[in-house]
């Protein structure tokens, strides 16, 4: 069990860069009045970043991940349980990359 | 607005299939940490403290004697701007929670944590109890497995075989699916959409979840119309 002084030094600056980039938003938008277009374009981050998280599975790794995707997106579709909705994501990876490749 | 144990408890049930998803993912990253020469205090220290999965890979990839230090951490603030939009949105949602809380809520704000408190606060505002439920035992989930994986080394067999690697991305797709508000959002995801893929295939790190994210916001704030309120 040992720790390393340069490592603990890496450690602790990646900790404090990490932190600013959460705080900073919030940071931000102290006393800021939230309305109008503002508020359209806050409103528009989670499904603007949810799928800009998910493009690089879903679109940019194979056919299989496509598929996968599809399969949880239908599942979500028909308002199955979050858990449900992953575990048919999660499935349907294993057997999509056991029949394509 | 105070602590409450039965929102807390409502967290907690929203959120465990994530515990369940982080400990595979910590686990192999202890793994790749330890054959950089972490100890697995080091692997805890280091997932303690960042706590932010995707920069933690791309750190240890970057991991060489001696450690370019200031680059990486450049870097992992890069890998990691996106934070500033999950917290500026959420920023929202946590009125009611008292403010001395708000430092430490945005410590704990991971991706997926994020995801889970925009989709209850879709419906409800958020309370404390709620969002340490849903957020909170992720932390030592994460940090445990971490060094745990550090441990064990490489006697893990890799997540990807059992599909767990998805089960961010299925989340993720969920959720986004409880956003849907109409061709308005068909065409902030698009745009998204297409904006990602150009920026991951130019760009290395996290860069295309901020400009597709961004350019999404901003289809979002140029088709806005007074009337549409």
């Amino acid at each position: 069990m040992t720790v390393h002084l340069t490592t603990l030094l890496a450690i602790i600056g990646m900790g404090l860069a990490t932190y600013a980039s959460r705080i900073s938003g919030l940071m931000l938008m102290r006393g800021v009045v939230v309305k109008g277009r503002l508020k359209a374009a806050l409103d528009a981050v989670p499904p603007a970043v949810l799928m800009a998280v998910i493009t690089p599975t879903v679109f940019m790794t194979g056919k299989a991940e496509a598929l996968a995707a599809v399969a949880t997106a239908l599942a979500a579709f028909f308002r199955l349980p979050l858990l449900v909705t992953i575990l048919v994501g999660v499935v349907s990876v294993v057997v999509f990359r056991m029949v394509l490749h | 607005m105070s602590f409450r144990f039965s929102d807390f408890k409502a967290g907690v049930t929203v959120g465990w299939p994530m515990f369940l998803a982080y400990v595979p993912i910590a686990m192999l990253w202890g793994t790749l940490a330890a054959a950089k020469g972490f100890s697995p205090l080091e692997a805890l220290f280091m997932s303690g403290l960042v706590y932010a999965g995707a920069s933690q890979f791309v750190a240890i990839e970057m991991w060489v004697d001696p450690l370019p230090i200031v680059l990486m951490i450049f870097t992992i603030f890069i890998v990691n701007v996106r934070h500033m939009l999950y917290a500026a949105s959420i920023s929202r949602h946590i009125n009611g929670i008292d403010r001395r809380w708000h430092p430490f809520l945005m410590y704990i704000l991971t991706d997926e944590a994020w995801a889970l408190l925009e989709r209850q606060a879709l419906t409800q505002p958020l309370t404390l109890g709620y969002y340490l439920g849903v957020a909170l035992p992720l932390w030592p989930t994460w940090f445990i497995s971490s060094a745990i994986g550090a441990f064990l080394g490489h006697a893990l067999p890799d997540p990807a075989l059992i599909g767990l690697d998805f089960a961010f991305a299925a989340m993720f797709i969920a959720i986004l699916a409880g956003f849907w508000k109409g061709p308005r959002t068909g065409a902030v995801v698009i745009i998204s959409a297409v904006v990602a893929v150009i920026a991951k295939t130019y760009f290395s790190g996290a860069w295309y979840i901020v400009l597709g994210g961004l350019a999404g916001v901003a289809v979002a704030a140029l088709t806005y119309k007074e009337a549409a309120e």
